[in-house]
Parts: structure tokens; sequence; C-alpha cells
């Protein structure tokens, strides 16, 4: 059908001999005689188009132009993001607080229920810090993907009226979120000196750690893009992954630890340990605890040579509920016997998400890019 | 310019029975005992082929649900073609009745982002701030959300902000209508601007004296198909307007100026 062998009838602009062009009625194929253009009499039209430098309209464009295109929106996407950031709060009284305000609800939140009512510390020596960073971090993540899950919906307006790169818009709200993390960063640091964390060098490592987690973010954001625009069931599918995913991620325990208490699933099935520890939203969390957490660097099994006998008393104290006394509360360092995974391999995961979330979340969305428009 | 080449656009309709959602359906779906729903195949755009020039500004006219607003979607690269293809230089924009930017942002913040995203810079945005708020005409109510404008207000600024970069495909579905006499004659001269520059301008319009105003070329279309087209503007009008059973416009026998204003659209 769209490779005519004879020159179709093209229906031209009458020009030099208006009387050729003419009617028929309504319901008849190609109504109408065309007066041929004198240099189309002997070639079909998408020939012609092609001559002429025209491209079909729903063809999607080459990867690095389509690059080069997103780079030259990076003040649109930081604009966007303000922009949206800005109109999200102006309904609420209390406006732009907000963003300092939700992630103090939420650490308020924790601290009454597991800091004062369920005190859970499984042998964690500072719990609440322990918990806190964990939710502040995982929730990072989590927002960039519920977010961007609704991007193209929401932007349809505005992708149907203009041309630009549609990745412009998850990255985009991928900055609108890194924003409430940077703020709740901040109401994170005053958290943690509470709870006597010192102040040392290591939490420089905070700003590589969040950068990765911040690309690994716009990988997953592109993903969830497209699956959004195009999987209706994906919205109500969402609140169950995410959910999922916090239970598994070792936000509120530490894998680790469970691993080493005795009788647990977690001991009897040794291999399910790193696993869980290497998926990326426990990789980010782990990052993060380690860089300002003085607690979790001394307690960390491995960052001790291995001792069977403290090693045990720790195990047996923490299977028990008992309170170890302040000596031993870091003893679960003792406890790496063979190889396990320490802070080195959680970076090296952490650049390989990172690295792997990008490269196939942009590939993802870039192959949908001119089906974003159709809802 | 724009080239299109025996253009064949289907919609695809899941479970036009009305009873996509339920649960019986969605059981018996997963069971294998049933496809799909019934997919209802609509054949919107049958076969059209035209070349558009730069220069152009072609209106497209037709009853309702003729597929005046798909082929315009069609070329700006919204829907995918089942046969045929559409051909263009650089990407096409279009500009619909309901597409509203972003309806809880300020016009201000409107009018930057949409620079912006049109690949402008920060320093072009600035500099064509002060002037596309003022061919839109909306005054004091840039400082207030979209979602507070009249309906003529928000085309206005949107029409506004498209128009002040150069497009090489515009298309405007409608967007013009809800305009006022006097921003009608700016988008007028605004888009004659636009072919002078070497662009080509397509108007889906029910005001039939706005497309013999503004065009050069008109496309009748009906069930799909061209019934009509060609650069006899007045000519097709007059016989689109006298197939649709409406009263004969009165004419100017030498220069073919209507002779009293017609009210509203005449379909």
């Amino acid at each position: 059908m769209s490779d005519p062998k004879v020159p179709l009838p093209t229906l031209l602009s009458g020009g030099d001999d208006p009387g050729a062009v003419r009617i028929a009625g309504p319901g008849q194929l190609q109504a109408g005689v065309a007066v041929m253009s004198p240099d189309l009499a002997s070639e079909p039209l998408g020939d012609y188009a092609l001559r002429h430098g025209l491209r079909p309209s729903a063809e999607r464009p080459p990867v690095f132009t389509y690059l080069g295109e997103l780079w030259r929106r990076r003040h649109f996407i930081l604009a966007f993001a303000t922009a949206r950031n800005i109109a999200m709060y102006t309904e609420a009284k209390l406006g732009q607080i907000w963003q300092v305000l939700t992630p103090l609800l939420n650490a308020g939140v924790y601290f009454l229920i597991f800091g004062l009512l369920v005190p859970i510390n499984r042998g964690i020596p500072n719990y609440l810090a322990f918990l806190v960073t964990g939710v502040f971090v995982f929730n990072f993540t989590q927002r960039c993907f519920i977010s961007t899950s609704s991007v193209v919906t929401e932007s349809l307006p505005l992708i149907r009226a203009l041309q630009f790169p549609r990745a412009a818009l998850p990255l985009a709200y991928v900055m609108i979120e890194l924003e409430q993390m940077a703020l709740a960063m901040a109401v994170l640091v005053v958290i943690v000196l509470a709870t006597g964390e010192p102040v040392t060098w290591y939490w420089l490592l905070v700003i590589p750690a969040l950068l990765l987690q911040t690309i690994f973010n716009i990988g997953i954001g592109l993903f969830a893009a497209r699956l959004g625009a195009q999987v209706n069931d994906f919205s109500q599918l969402l609140p169950f992954l995410m959910r999922t995913w916090l239970y598994l991620s070792g936000v509120l325990f530490s894998i680790q630890n469970l691993g080493l208490i005795k009788n647990s699933f977690l001991a009897s099935h040794q291999w399910v340990v790193p696993v869980l520890q290497v998926n990326p939203a426990a990789v980010y969390i782990t990052l993060v605890r380690n860089a300002i957490m003085a607690t979790e660097r001394l307690s960390a099994p491995g960052s001790r040579p291995y001792d069977a006998a403290k090693c045990s008393v720790w195990q047996d104290a923490v299977r028990h509920g008992a309170n170890l006394p302040a000596s031993q509360q870091y003893d679960s360092a003792y406890c790496a016997a063979s190889a396990h995974v320490t802070i080195l391999h959680f970076w090296y995961f952490g650049i390989g998400w990172a690295a792997l979330a990008l490269v196939v979340g942009f590939f993802f969305f870039w192959r949908a890019e001119t089906r974003y428009g159709r809802g | 310019m724009v080239v299109v080449d025996d253009l064949n656009i289907v919609y695809k309709v899941y479970g036009s029975g009305g009873d996509r959602g339920s649960a019986a359906t969605v059981l018996l779906r997963a069971l294998g005992r049933k496809t799909r729903g019934n997919i209802r195949e609509v054949h919107a755009i049958r076969g059209i082929s035209f070349i558009a020039y730069r220069g152009d500004a072609i209106g497209v006219i037709g009853r309702n649900g003729s597929g005046k607003s798909t082929l315009l979607r069609a070329i700006a690269g919204l829907l995918p073609p089942e046969a045929g293809n559409v051909y263009t230089t650089g990407g096409a924009s279009l500009l619909g009745v309901n597409a509203a930017l972003l309806d809880d942002l300020t016009g201000e913040r409107n009018v930057v982002l949409g620079c912006l995203a049109m690949g402008m810079t920060k320093q072009e945005a600035r500099a064509k701030f002060q002037s596309i708020v003022e061919f839109s005409g909306v005054g004091d109510f840039i400082n207030l959300p979209m979602k507070t404008y009249s309906s003529g207000m928000g085309s206005r600024l949107r029409f506004a902000i498209a128009a002040a970069k150069h497009h090489e495909v515009l298309l405007i579905d409608e967007a013009l209508a809800t305009g006022d006499a006097e921003f009608r004659v700016r988008s007028h001269n605004r888009i004659n601007e636009l072919r002078a520059a070497a662009g080509t301008v397509f108007l889906v319009a029910h005001n039939l004296e706005e497309v013999e105003l503004t065009c050069n070329r008109v496309i009748w279309m009906d069930r799909g198909q061209i019934v009509m087209q060609g650069d006899d503007v007045i000519g097709i009008v007059d016989k689109y307007i006298d197939a649709s059973g409406g009263i004969p416009v009165e004419r100017d026998p030498v220069t073919g100026k209507r002779l009293h204003r017609a009210v509203g659209g005449e379909s």
C-alpha cells in the first residue's frame, strides 16, 4: 500500500494549471484529479520526500542526536523541576516548609514506634540513626520510581504541543526528588548528630554515594516512565512492589546481622544474605550508613579479626533480645569467619548498578520515544 | 515542507464491549478463553496523499469526525501510520484546543518553560519573554496560574509561546477558535510571517472565514479521505458549505470577499 509502483495521483495545488484540479463526491477514494509536479512524474512520493531531505515524522532520532538535544534542554530540565516543585506546594498553607516537614514527620513516626514503643534493635548499636538513614535513602529511590511512572501521563499536553526529547521529563522529576533529598539529608544530619554519632571525614563519602544513587534513580526513572506510560496496570502494582522492595532492602533491620543470628532463616540459607545485600537499594543505604555512622563502621562484621568466642556471646545476646553491655555492643565486628561482602564491594556494586540502570533505562525509554504523545 | 504519502491511520479500540475492566472478563482472558476483548478498528484516515510546500498555509475543513485532527496528529508524529507515511522537515508542533501547558503554573513560568523546551537558551528565552506576553495580551494574568485563565486567554498564551520560535511545520487544531477578534488579527499576521519565513502551517478550523483569510490552500476531508483540495480556497469552501446544506455566502464577484460578516462557523 505504501510503495506504489506508479506515481500516485498526487493532489498538488493547481499551480499553473488551475483547470486540472477538481471534484468528486464524499467517500470516493482519492477524489479530485491531481496535477503532477514536473519533477514528480517518475518517482514515488516517499523517494521524492527523502530526496528533499525530509524524514518520516514518526521516526526515532538517532541516539547521539537525541543525547545532544537532551543536553541542549538542560536548562529546561532544571527550570521544569523548580517550577513543578513550587507548584506542588502552592496549594498547601505551609508551602515549601513541607519539604522539610515531611522528612521530619517521617522520622518522628519511626522514632515513636521503633525508638520508644518497639525497641527491636537486633544488635544494632545506634538503631534510630540506622533506621532513619535507611528510610530516607530508600525514600529517595521510591519517590523517584513512583513520580516518574506518571510523568508521561501528567505532561501529555506539553508533549503534544512542543517538540523536545521526552527523556527531559523523567530527568526533571528525578531532579525534583534530588532537591527533596538534599533537604531530607539536612534533617538526617541533625538526627544522626543528636544520636551521638561523631562528625568525621567519612561524611564526605555521602556525596559520591548519593551521586551514584541519583544516577541509578535516573535509570529506573526512565524505565518507570515508559512502563507507566504504556502499561496502565503498572500504577496499581507499584505500591506493592515498593513495599516488598523496602522489606528486602534492610531498611528496618540489618541483613547482615540477621544472617548471623543462629536458627534464623537467613542463617540456614546463607546464600540469601549476599543476594539481599547487593540489591541496589540495600547497597546505597549501606554506603550512606557507613559514611555518616561511626557505629556502623565499628560494628560491621569483618572490621575486626574473627573471634569465635566474642562473636558467640554477641549472637546469643541478640538472639534472646538481651541488652548487651556497652563494651560488647560492637562485637558483631568479630563475626566474619570467611569471605563476606565488605564496604569496598558495596562501592563496586553501587557503581555497577548506577551504570547498568542508566544504560538500560535510557535505551528502554528512547526506543519508545515517538509513542509517548499518543495517550 | 510536508509530504503525506498514501497515509492510512487505524485506531484500535480494545474491549469496546464496555466490560473491559470487569473481573469476569479479566479472568476469562487470563484463562485464555477469551482474547483481549473485542478489538474494534476505526479506519480514521484512508489513503491520503499530498505535498505541502514551504510557505503554504493549508486549511483543513470537513465535518466532525472526518479525520482532520487525526491527520494533524499524524503529521506531528504522534500517531503511527498503519500504511503509507508522513515525511516532514524537522519536528512539527501541534497546537490543540485543550493543550494546556502546565495548568498549575503561572503564565510567566509557562512562557519560560515553553521557550526552553523548544530548545532556546536562557538568554533567548529572556529576550523573547516580553514580546510573547505582549502578543498574548493576557496582561496582569501572566502572574497567575494558567488554570485561572479563560479558555480564550489560555489559547492566546499557548499560541504566543509556540509562535515565538520559527517552526518548519506548525499545526493549529482549532487553537485560535476561542480567541477574540483582536487576537485573530494578530495570529493571522503571525501565521503570514511564519509562511514568509518558509514555514508550513496547517489550520483546522470550523470558522471557514478564518480559513479563507489565512490559507492559500484548502483540503476538504470526509470520512478519512480527501474530497477536494487545491488553492481555489473560496471555491472549495463554497462547495463545502453547499454540501453541508449551509446558506451560500454572498461574495464580491471580483475579490471573492464576503459581503456580510458571518457570525461563528457555518458547519
